[in-house]
C-alpha cells in the first residue's frame, strides 16, 4: 500500500512531536557563556550537533535573492589554510559529515563525527564559520551548481507547483520567492556580499545549539568556546513583514502537459505559540496528517482510488501561518479529488470529530512520539526544534498532557476557526479536465 | 558537498545506499539469529536506546519473480496485503497499528518485498499477530482491488510518467537487461497493471508467501531470548510449503554499446549517465563484487573523488559527476556513472570527458594510495552503522533475500580490506567495456533551447525513491 509522505521534510520540522522522557536534556553553559542543550548518549562513539541562527533567505536583498543559500553552499568550500579540496579531503578521510542550509527564517548547520575525531571536526566547523575563504573558483563552481539546480527545478512538476502556490499565497513577500534565488540574482552576488553576510548574520545572540551523543558537559563547554567564541556578539536585526496567506478561495490552473495534475491548497493557519496549537495539531492528524488513517486518505485514496497520497499540514513560520495540503490525481478526475477535499473540509468544520477518532489520535500522537528517535542526528534535530520553537527544556515531560487535554469541543471550535472552505485556495499544475479557474 | 542538483543528490543517495547503509554498515550489527521449525529465518538486532522496536518481515519474492504479462504484480500484492484477512477487515491493519501508536508501511524491490511496523516495545505482540495473520489468512474482495489498482496507476503517474528523467531511467534499465527480469520496472508496465485480476494476486500470494520463504527481522529494544517464544507462537505455527525456485534468466553475453536518448520540451538541465552490466554478490564474476565497491569510491565517492575533482573542480565542465555500484542483487547488477553539464557545455563534450576518465581507469588502472584511502574511508564510516535502530534490519533483510548470509554481511570489512590494487584494476578492465554499456541522455527537445528562465517559489526536496524505480513503497 504504502504512501510516500510528499511533505515529510516539512512535516518533520513543523510538527515537533516528542517522546516519553526516555532521555534527559541538560543545559550546558560554556566557561565563555555559550549555551547548548545536550543529550548524553555514550552507547556509540558518535556526536551529532545541530545549530542555527535567526535570519535566512527572507532577509536576502531582493536583487540578490539566494544569498543565504549561496553562503550555505560555500562555507565548507575552503576555510583558513585549507582550500576546498583539502577541506573536503579531511572531512571524507575522517568520516565527518558537515553542512549548512538556509530556510526562509533561519540559517542552520549540522555536524556529525566519531568521538575520536571530534577535535578536528569542531576545528573545521570553527574555520568554516569564522574564516571561510570564498576562493574565486569555489564561488564560480557553486554559482554554476545553483544555476543547474534552478534549471533542473524547471523540469520538476512538484517544484513548479510548489513555487506557483507560494507565489499565490505570499504575493510581494519573501516567502513567495524561492530561497535559492533566480539566475540573475545569483549572478549579482559578489564575494564582498558573501563576506558581509557572514560578518552580519552569524551572531551569538541568535545562536542555538543542540548536541547529542558521546560527550560530557565539561568537554562540550570547552569545544563551544573554541568553536563559537569568536563569532560576533550580535547579528543584524531580522526585518520581515508579517503576512497572512492570500487565500481567495479560487482555483488557479497552471497548464502543463503531464498526465497527472498536482494540486496544492491552503488557507490561514496558526502559529506554533497559538493557544490552540495542540487542538489544531490533533484535528489535522484526523483530517489529513495521519497517513493511511486520515479522513482525506480514506475518502480520496482508499474509497475512490483518486490518488496515491493526499495530506494536510500545519506550516507555521516566523511571519505567517498556513494550513495547507496536497494531492495528485489524473487529469480527468482531479476535479473529483477537489470536490472530496472540499467536502471533508466542510464536514470537519461543521461536525468536528468522533470520540473514537479523538481517542485514536491521542494514542497515536503520544505512542508514535519516540519512533522518530532513530539516530543521534535525528535526536539532535528534535532538540533543536524544541529550542527554536521555545517549547521549554521540560517539553518532553509536558507534551503528553498537552495532547491529552484536547477535547471534542476544542476540536469543533478550532475546526470552525481554521477550516473555511470559502477561502480554501487551490493551485493545480497539469492539464485538468472540467476544472476551470473559479 | 556544496550545491548539487537535485537529481544528483538522488543519485548520490542511491550510491550511499550501496556504499554506506548497505554492506559498509554491516560489520558491527552483531545480530542474533535462529530458524523456526517451519524454516522461517529470524534475525534480532539489539539497540536499547529508546523503548521502541522495528518489526519487519521480508519475503523472498519481488518483481523479478513475476511471469510474463503480469509485471508489477509483486508490488500490487504488497498494496493488497493491507486489504483484509478473515478476521481483520480491509484497511484495519494500519488503523490498528496507528491507534496503538505505531507506524507501518511496506516496499517492493526486484528481489524482495518487505513489510514493517515501528512500535513501542510493548506492542510487539500485536504487530506479530497481525503480520502472521496476513501471511496465511489474506481474504481479498474485488471491491477493494479495483480502487487500489487506480491507486497504483496514480503512483505510476506520480513516480514515473510525470517525470522525464524517471521515464528515461525505466528505458535505460530495459536496455541494459535484455533477458533478465530486471528488464521491467518494479511497478510494472501500465498496460499490464491495467489488466490483471484479483485471482492473479491471490495466486501470487499463495505461491510465494510461505514462512519458509520469509525472514523475520526485529531490531531495537529486544533480545533473541525474548523474541523466540513470540516468534514460535505467531509464525512457528504456520506450516511450510513448497515454494518455486527463484529464476533469474541469464543475460546473453553483451555485444553492442547502446544509447538511449530522451528528449522532452520540459528538460532544462540535461543529464548524462552510463550503466555497465556488472556482477553482483551472487551472479556473474562475483570475485569483482568487492573490488568494484572500492573502484566506485575512488571514482565517485564524494567531492574529492577522481570524477568530481577532474570534471567539476579542474575542467569546470560539469556541476556534478559521480559513480556508483550496488552488488546486492540475485541477478547481475550495474556499475553506474552520472554527470550533469555546466551551463554552456554540451552533453557531447561532457560525455567525451567522462568516457576519457572511464577509459583511463580501465587501461591505466588506479594507484595503490587511492585504493588504501578508499578502503580506509569506507571502513571509518562503519562506526555509524549501529546508530539507527532500524537500518541494520533493512541491510540484513536485503542481504538475506538476495543470496547472502549473515556471515557474509558481517565479513564485509575484512573482504574490503582484502581488496588489492591488482584486483581493482582487473575488475575495471573486465567490466568497463563498451559492449557492456548503455548510455542514457536526458536532452531538451530543441538542442538550441538551453536557456533557463527563473520562476519563483521554494523548491521542495525530491525523494530519491521515485527516480531509481528499483524500490517502491
Amino acid at each position: 500500500m504504502t504512501f510516500r509522505p510528499l511533505l515529510c521534510a516539512l512535516v518533520l520540522c513543523t510538527l515537533p512531536v516528542w517522546p516519553a522522557a526516555a532521555m534527559t536534556v541538560e543545559r550546558v553553559s560554556s566557561p565563555g557563556g555559550i549555551e547548548a542543550w545536550l543529550v548524553q548518549d555514550h552507547a556509540n562513539p558518535i556526536i551529532a550537533v545541530e545549530f542555527g541562527f535567526k535570519g535566512g533567505a527572507a532577509v536576502d536583498p531582493s536583487d540578490k535573492s539566494g544569498l543565504a543559500e549561496m553562503v550555505s553552499g560555500l562555507l565548507d568550500e575552503g576555510a583558513g589554510d585549507l582550500d576546498s579540496q583539502a577541506f573536503h579531503g579531511k572531512l571524507e578521510d575522517l568520516a565527518i559529515s558537515f553542512g549548512f542550509s538556509a530556510s526562509q527564517d533561519a540559517f542552520q548547520g549540522h555536524l556529525k563525527t566519531i568521538t575520536a575525531n571530534r577535535q578536528t571536526a569542531f576545528d573545521l566547523l570553527r574555520l568554516a564559520l569564522t574564516k571561510p575563504r570564498f576562493d574565486a573558483d569555489a564561488v564560480d563552481r557553486v554559482r554554476g551548481q545553483i544555476h543547474a539546480i534552478l534549471a533542473e527545478e524547471l523540469q520538476s512538476p512538484d517544484v513548479i507547483a510548489r513555487r506557483a502556490f507560494a507565489r499565490k499565497m505570499y504575493p510581494n513577500h519573501p516567502y513567495g520567492s524561492p530561497i535559492n534565488g533566480t539566475p540573475e540574482s545569483v549572478d549579482a552576488i559578489t564575494v564582498a556580499d558573501l563576506n558581509a553576510w557572514v560578518a552580519g548574520h552569524l551572531g551569538r545572540d541568535t545562536l542555538t545549539i543542540s548536541v547529542v551523543g558521546d560527550i560530557s558537559p565539561a568537554d562540550l563547554g570547552l569545544l563551544l568556546d573554541q568553536t563559537f567564541g569568536a563569532l560576533p556578539a550580535h547579528a543584524a536585526p531580522v526585518d520581515v513583514a508579517d503576512i497572512a496567506p492570500a487565500a481567495d478561495g479560487k482555483i488557479d490552473v497552471v497548464h502543463r502537459a503531464i498526465p497527472q495534475s498536482i494540486v496544492l491548497f491552503g488557507e490561514q493557519g496558526l502559529k506554533r505559540d497559538d493557544p490552540d496549537w495542540y487542538v489544531a495539531y490533533v484535528m489535522n492528524y484526523i483530517l489529513g496528517g495521519g497517513g493511511f488513517s486520515s479522513r482525506l486518505m480514506t475518502e480520496v485514496r482508499v474509497k475512490r482510488g483518486l490518488a496515491y497520497g493526499v495530506s494536510s499540514y500545519l506550516l507555521p513560520r516566523d511571519h505567517s501561518a498556513l494550513f495547507g495540503g496536497q494531492v495528485a490525481t489524473r487529469n480527468d478526475r482531479v476535479k473529483d479529488s477537489l470536490q472530496v477535499i472540499k467536502e471533508e473540509w466542510r464536514r470537519m468544520a461543521e461536525d468536528g470529530v468522533t470520540p473514537k477518532e479523538l481517542a485514536d489520535a491521542k494514542t497515536y500522537l503520544n505512542g508514535s512520539f519516540p519512533l522518530q528517535l532513530e539516530s543521534t542526528a535525528a535526536i539532535a534535530g528534535l532538540v533543536q526544534v524544541i529550542q527554536t520553537e521555545k517549547l521549554g527544556i521540560d517539553y518532553l515531560d509536558r507534551r503528553k498532557a498537552l495532547i491529552d487535554k484536547v477535547t471534542l469541543a476544542d476540536v469543533k471550535r478550532v475546526a470552525r476557526r481554521l477550516l473555511d472552505v470559502d477561502h480554501l485556495s487551490f493551485v493545480v499544475l497539469g492539464d485538468p479536465q472540467g476544472l476551470s479557474a473559479e | 558537498m556544496t550545491m548539487v542538483p537535485l537529481k544528483i543528490v538522488a543519485a548520490c543517495l542511491a550510491v550511499g545506499l550501496s556504499a554506506l547503509s548497505g554492506p559498509v554498515r554491516a560489520q558491527v550489527f552483531n545480530p542474533e539469529t535462529f530458524t523456526l521449525k517451519n524454516g522461517m529465518q529470524v534475525v534480532v538486532i539489539a539497540n536499547h536506546r529508546v523503548p521502541v522496536i522495528s518489526h519487519m518481515v521480508y519475503y523472498k519474492v519481488g518483481s523479478a519473480d513475476e511471469v510474463a504479462g503480469k509485471t508489477g504484480l509483486a508490488h500490487m500484492l504488497e498494496h493488497m496485503m493491507f486489504k483484509g484477512t478473515k478476521t481483520v477487515p480491509a484497511g484495519a491493519f494500519s488503523q490498528l497499528v496507528a491507534s496503538n501508536g505505531g507506524r507501518d508501511n511496506a516496499f517492493t524491490t526486484a528481489d524482495y518485498t518487505a513489510f514493517y511496523q515501528n512500535v513501542a516495545a510493548d506492542k510487539l505482540d500485536l504487530v506479530m499477530k497481525l503480520e502472521a495473520d496476513r501471511m496465511t489468512n489474506l481474504s481479498l474482495k474485488d471491491q477493494d482491488f479495483q480502487p487500489e489498482r487506480q491507486v497504483v496507476l496514480e503512483e505510476r503517474r506520480m513516480r514515473i510518467e510525470n517525470e522525464p528523467e524517471a521515464l528515461l531511467e525505466e528505458q535505460i534499465e530495459a536496455a541494459l537487461f535484455l533477458n533478465s527480469p530486471y528488464h521491467h520496472p518494479v511497478i510494472g508496465w501500465r498496460n499490464e497493471i491495467e489488466k490483471y485480476t484479483l485471482s492473479d494476486i491471490v495466486d501470487f500470494h499463495r505461491r510465494w508467501y510461505a514462512p519458509n520463504n520469509a525472514v523475520l527481522l526485529v531490531s531495537g529494544d529486544i533480545t533473541a531470548a525474548r523474541l523466540k517464544p513470540l516468534a514460535e507462537k505467531y509464525y512457528g505455527v504456520i506450516p511450510s510449503r513448497p515454494v518455486p525456485l527463484r529464476q533469474r534468466t541469464e543475460e546473453p553475453p553483451p555485444v553492442a554499446a547502446r544509447t538511449v536518448d530522451m528528449r522532452d520540451p520540459d528538460v532544462h538541465q540535461p543529464n548524462w549517465e552510463r550503466l555497465y552490466l556488472a556482477p553482483s554478490y551472487h551472479s556473474g564474476e562475483t570475485k569483482y563484487a568487492y573490488p568494484l565497491q572500492v573502484l566506485a569510491e575512488i571514482l565517485g565517492g564524494g567531492t574529492t573523488s577522481r570524477l568530481y575533482k577532474t570534471l567539476v573542480v579542474d575542467q569546470k565542465i560539469a556541476v556534478s559527476a559521480a559513480a556508483g555500484y550496488d552488488p546486492g542483487s540475485i541477478g547481475l547488477s550495474s556499475f553506474s556513472f552520472e554527470a550533469s553539464p555546466r551551463s554552456g557545455v554540451s552533453v557531447e563534450n561532457l560525455q567525451a570527458a567522462m568516457v576519457a576518465e572511464i577509459q583511463s581507469v580501465a587501461t591505466q588502472g588506479v594507484r595503490a594510495e587511492e585504493v588504501d584511502q578508499a578502503k580506509s574511508r569506507l571502513q571509518t564510516a562503519i562506526v555509524y552503522a549501529k546508530d539507527s535502530y532500524a537500518s541494520g534490519a533493512r541491510v540484513l533483510g536485503a542481504a538475506l533475500c538476495t543470496g547472502e548470509s549473515v556471515a557474509d554481511v558481517e565479513a564485509w570489512p575484512e573482504r574490503i580490506a582484502a581488496v588489492t590494487p591488482d584486483l581493482v584494476n582487473e575488475a575495471a578492465r573486465q567490466i568497463l567495456r563498451d559492449e557492456r554499456a548503455v548510455t542514457g541522455r536526458l536532452l531538451p527537445s530543441d538542442p538550441n533551447d538551453a536557456t533557463t528562465k527563473a520562476v519563483t517559489s521554494e523548491p521542495a526536496p525530491r525523494l530519491p525513491a521515485g527516480l531509481s524505480g528499483r524500490e517502491l513503497r
